[in-house]
């Protein structure tokens, strides 16, 4: 056996020579999931049925994914659960000739929906009946209120994106793992603010400081020594989404797949026609200030001119007798802080799952892309915009499309203006 | 001064008995610097001309423009009487107009014949569906290889035939890179500092390489900063400061000429060029 | 579950369709990056593209199977016409951010219920296999492969997959040993040298990217084919993601490493995952839930990736030196 281990290419051709004599020895069957009992499956899809908050008794709903399928009826509480045997994404159906006629369905696609059993072992689906409760407003209410929301996202990408791009600027990395920072500021947020129950503003410190921490760490165990290593620019690049693929899992695995409420107590303010909450107004506030302070730090302190020194030109800043891994040290520190801080704010404000700092990823590209990349305070009116785009759009299209249209933004301006936006085209000759 | 190439008195932007390409009014600017401001400039048909100049004088961005590989803010220019302002760079190099870089581009990952077969131009076999059809393109493969093989011997690189061409030195790369462009046969090659970092001994059969082509009837256009060989080999020398050109003419006139020495040397010196050993005061190479 | 199970488990996974699919995308991946240098980020879309053109040709206009494979070919080749003619002038890194945006952006929108009188919404297609299936020769029975019992059907889809991956692996084959692959070889080498030698580059990267994309298209089709479901969440950019790891696993510039680095990958996966299991049930991970296992998966490949890349970024096959990314 030790002689098999020898090289890696003998040890698998090994492993595949032992697959064919065992498997040779069988033919397996493995059981049909019809023939189980469905008591004991791991994956549980449930609901409640009703209308007008009466209990609708008797319908059918149906689970299915390729070739299985399972049913059941709601009952008295129209309440329902299906067991299934395997993870998935299952296809969750309503008979509708089972819906006692008092009943409707509130759109009439609404009788099938869909549980995401990929990442967990439960899945809740609703069902909508009665009449949509459509609230009409103005036009220019809805306006209003869209731009509100529009300026607070696009606060919360705005810090977020500087980081992005202070690590580009100064590394030329295009960092796909970024949005697993604003993933964790906000697990760590739920972590110390509503698992621990500390005080929020002690935990959210906290859980900026655990972001920094990681930042720090990230560069100096892996950036730092790729640069050393000189792997090149593209190479960095497909190594930032694999590192980005294990930590966006590792989260999964520690913090499990379902959304963690992070809100606490927050109380309702309106401003005319916009509804909001105090918790929103702190963060737009904070968010200006982070912004503020990032400003004041690269224009007026020293570190930070040198930083943008770095950007402009990194061998001539090494000549002139800047630390450039120094500089780059601190960015990484600033720009995980920043972006902690941006998820902390974000999972305040909007709950948060193991996935939400890659659901938003491109956006910041975008965001960064405008503003041009490694143009910080580009990337902060980049953010805003796309914040503003992402949200005004609904007004105008279905919500479930409005990232479409930031990443249509994305692209056309990297067609349109590659260089002009994303700063000096590359010599020839 | 009477020569056999310009029209009248040699002077910048004067004209050519028979010019293969004549730019007029081309300019470039980056930000607020002009790299490249030529007034109106014409090179000769089946000559050498050396263009030299300073650092920073705009000589490669002028053969940018000239290629297609850059933008001008204006101008014309026209090859062999074609207008080629605005055409990519592809086309300008299968007119028969074949460049090099001054920062060598050697295919790195290429074998290095793999590298000469690709200076042929109009293989069939370069085509999508003529691809899979060996017998359309094997006659001409074979061709283009024995041509390759007698090019990689002429620049000494036979013994590296089947090296990756990221193996070669430097110097060999530059030598790889000439050879290629000379795979189509080219009526105009432009070649921008080719012997930097060559090895003396070879350039000297690369001279008369050179020569031979011109022989050939090929015209050839050359950025060097070495004096020694732009008078060995030049028929005709064009000098560029500050995007500008600011003196023309046979090699033995220009290196005396006041307004070449001012722009190499600053304006108190008043040696002959050919005597001093300009690649002491290049920088940043 | 015993050792000889999870064996044949492993085995079955080396030759199972979705293996194949990931397949074919990287073979269309490996003519896009391997051969031309093109950052394609957006290999999903390719795959998406065949597999509900297929679907939309035989559900919707109710054509035969060769129809249908034609029209989701032409869909991929229109996305990458679309997607190309404006993108591939762009620098390379350039490229992976569009076309990643590109891919999440169509998954988005066909998922969508706005879409989904064209694409089936949330739910996506099914049931779209009836010709491809009419067309089995096998009689009806259990085929014993001497480590895993399939129906005739699954003969079939098998028989059918490996077919395609044959005839891709020729087809690129023959297309990299000739001047055309030599000079999508230099383009992926140094653009502007090649552009200086009279080629138009452009051309080039523009048919690369349609071929690859073409042969994803393929990979989409076998993909969804045997559970006759195609689904919007299949076309996430961790398909892509996949695709890359069995691409680097091979070797980039190689036609055997995308067929060896697919098969060896999910064999090792399902290997993994089955002895975790294993473990787990046994009580030895007591951090660790059964259902977490399947997300040990994603973390795999995400590891793989990333070693790949930093330490052998040539993969199995590949030569030490022909394979580095410029940048
Ligand atoms: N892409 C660019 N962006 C900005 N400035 C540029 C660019 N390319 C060239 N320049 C500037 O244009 C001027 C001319 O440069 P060019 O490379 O043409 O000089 P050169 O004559 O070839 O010099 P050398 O002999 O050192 O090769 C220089 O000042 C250079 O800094
Ligand atoms: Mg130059």
């Amino acid at each position: 056996m030790n002689r098999l281990l020898k090289g890696p290419a003998r040890a698998i051709g090994a492993l595949i020579a032992g697959f064919l004599i065992f498997a040779g020895l069988l033919t397996a069957s493995p059981a049909s999931a019809a023939d189980a009992d469905p008591s004991t499956f791991a994956y549980t899809i449930a609901g409640t049925l009703q209308q007008d908050d009466t209990p609708i008794t008797g319908v059918t709903i149906i689970a299915s994914k390729d070739a299985e399928k399972f049913e059941t009826k709601s009952d008295e509480f129209g309440e329902w659960t299906i067991m299934v045997p395997t993870d998935g994404i299952w296809k969750v159906e309503l008979d509708t000739t089972t819906i006692p006629k008092e009943f409707n369905l509130a759109n009439k696609d609404g009788a099938v929906n869909e549980a995401d059993l990929s990442q967990t072992d439960f899945a809740a689906v609703l069902f909508k009946f009665g009449t949509d409760v459509v609230v009409k407003q103005s036009f220019t209410d809805q306006l209003l209120v869209r731009v509100f929301a529009g300026f607070n996202f696009g606060l919360m990408l705005a810090i977020a994106a500087i980081g992005i791009t202070l690590i580009y600027g100064t590394t030329g990395l295009n960092n796909f793992a970024h949005g697993e920072m604003v993933t964790l500021g906000a697990m760590m947020m739920w972590l110390f603010y509503s698992f621990f129950q500390w005080n929020i503003l002690v935990a959210g410190l906290v859980a900026v400081a655990a972001v920094t921490a990681f930042g720090w760490a990230q560069d100096a165990g892996i950036w730092k020594p790729l640069r050393k290593r000189r792997l090149g620019l593209n190479q960095m690049m497909i190594v930032s989404i694999g590192f980005g693929i294990v930590a966006r899992y590792l989260i999964l695995l520690f913090f499990a797949g379902d959304t963690k409420d992070i809100s606490g107590a927050a109380t309702v303010i309106q401003l005319g026609p916009i509804f909001t909450s105090d918790v929103t107004l702190v963060s737009m506030v904070i968010s200006v200030l982070a912004l503020l302070g990032v400003a004041y730090f690269l224009t007026r302190t020293r570190i930070g001119k040198a930083t943008r020194a770095v950007s402009d030109n990194s061998s001539l800043a090494a000549s002139t007798g800047i630390d450039v891994e120094r500089i780059i040290r601190i960015v990484w520190v600033v720009a995980a802080a920043l972006t902690g801080l941006a998820g902390v704010l974000y999972g305040l404000q909007f709950q948060g799952n193991w996935s939400m700092g890659y659901d938003i990823l491109l956006l910041l590209f975008a965001a960064v892309t405008l503003g041009g990349l490694g143009a910080p305070l580009g990337a902060a009116v980049g953010a805003l915009i796309i914040g503003m785009v992402v949200e005004v759009s609904t007004l105008f299209m279905p919500s479930e499309l409005k990232y479409v249209s930031a990443l249509l933004i994305l692209i056309v301006i990297l067609v349109v203006r590659p260089q002009g936006v994303l700063g000096k085209k590359q010599r020839i000759g | 001064m009477a020569n056999d190439i310009s029209v009248g008195k040699a002077e910048p932007g004067c004209k050519k008995i028979d010019p293969i390409l004549v730019a007029d009014n081309v300019t470039r600017q980056f930000g607020g610097l002009t790299a490249v401001d030529v007034k109106h400039v014409e090179i000769p048909r089946g000559k050498i001309t050396a263009l030299i100049g300073p650092n920073g004088a705009g000589k490669t961005t002028f053969f940018n423009l000239l290629t297609g590989f850059d933008k001008p803010n204006t101008g014309t220019w026209t090859y062999e009487g074609k207008d080629l302002a605005g055409m990519p760079s592809y086309k300008v190099a299968r007119l028969g107009m074949i460049r090099t870089f001054q920062l060598t581009k050697a295919l790195s990952l290429l074998t290095v014949i793999d590298n000469m077969r690709l200076g042929a131009q109009g293989q069939a076999g370069e085509g999508f569906f003529k691809a899979f059809i060996r017998p359309l393109w094997s006659a001409n493969e074979k061709r283009i290889t024995a041509k390759a093989d007698e090019l990689l011997t002429r620049f000494k690189l036979d013994a590296k035939r089947e090296d990756y061409a990221a193996a070669l030195s430097g110097g060999q790369r530059k030598l790889l890179e000439m050879a290629r462009a000379l795979m189509s046969d080219p009526k105009l090659v432009m070649l921008d500092e080719p012997m930097a970092g060559v090895n003396p001994a070879l350039t000297q059969s690369l001279l008369e390489h050179i020569k031979d082509l011109k022989n050939n009837g090929t015209t050839v256009l050359f950025v060097e900063h070495d004096m020694h060989m732009v008078r060995n080999i030049s028929d005709w020398v064009i000098v560029m400061a500050e995007g500008k050109i600011v003196a023309e003419g046979p090699p033995s006139q220009v290196m005396k000429d006041q307004a070449v020495i001012d722009a190499y040397l600053g304006a108190h010196a008043d040696t002959d060029l050919g005597t001093v050993a300009i690649n002491k005061i290049k920088v940043g190479k | 579950m015993d050792i000889i199970q999870i064996l044949s488990l492993a085995l079955n996974e080396l030759v199972a369709p979705m293996t194949v699919g990931y397949i074919l995308c990287a073979i269309g991946l490996a003519v896009h990056f391997g051969f031309t240098g093109l950052l394609n980020f957006g290999q999903a879309a390719f795959a998406a593209l065949g597999a509900y053109g297929y679907g939309y040709a035989v559900l919707v206009f109710g054509w035969d199977l060769w129809g249908a494979i034609l029209f989701g070919l032409i869909c991929a080749m229109a996305f990458a016409a679309l997607l190309g003619i404006p993108t591939l002038r762009l620098r390379a890194d350039y490229l992976a951010i569009v076309t990643i945006a590109a891919s999440q952006a169509l998954r988005f929108t066909v998922g969508s219920s706005t879409a989904a009188p064209i694409t089936g919404g949330s739910a996506g297609q099914s049931q779209f296999g009836e010709s491809f299936y009419a067309l089995n020769p096998f009689p009806e029975g259990e085929y014993n492969l001497g480590t895993v019992t399939l129906t005739n059907l699954e003969l079939w889809m098998r028989v059918v997959a490996w077919g395609l991956v044959a005839i891709a692996a020729l087809f690129v084959f023959a297309l990299t040993r000739s001047p055309w692959g030599r000079v999508l070889k230099g383009i992926r080498e140094d653009e502007d040298a090649v552009r200086a030698l009279g080629k138009n580059v452009f051309a080039y990267k523009l048919q690369a990217l349609v071929i690859g994309g073409s042969i994803a298209a393929f990979g989409g089709m076998v993909f969804v084919m045997s559970s006759q479901a195609n689904e919007p969440t299949n076309w996430g950019t961790n398909f892509t993601f996949i695709t890359w790891t069995i691409l680097l696993l091979g070797g980039a510039a190689t036609i055997l490493g995308p067929i060896v680095g697919g098969m060896v990958f999910f064999a090792l996966l399902t290997l993994i995952e089955s002895f975790l299991e294993i473990l787990v049930n046994a009580g030895l991970l007591p951090f660790l839930l059964i259902e977490q296992v399947a997300q040990i998966r994603f973390l795999l490949v995400g590891l793989i990736l990333m070693l790949l890349v930093i330490f052998r970024p040539q993969g199995f096959f590949g030569n030490k030196k022909e394979m580095q990314f410029n940048g």
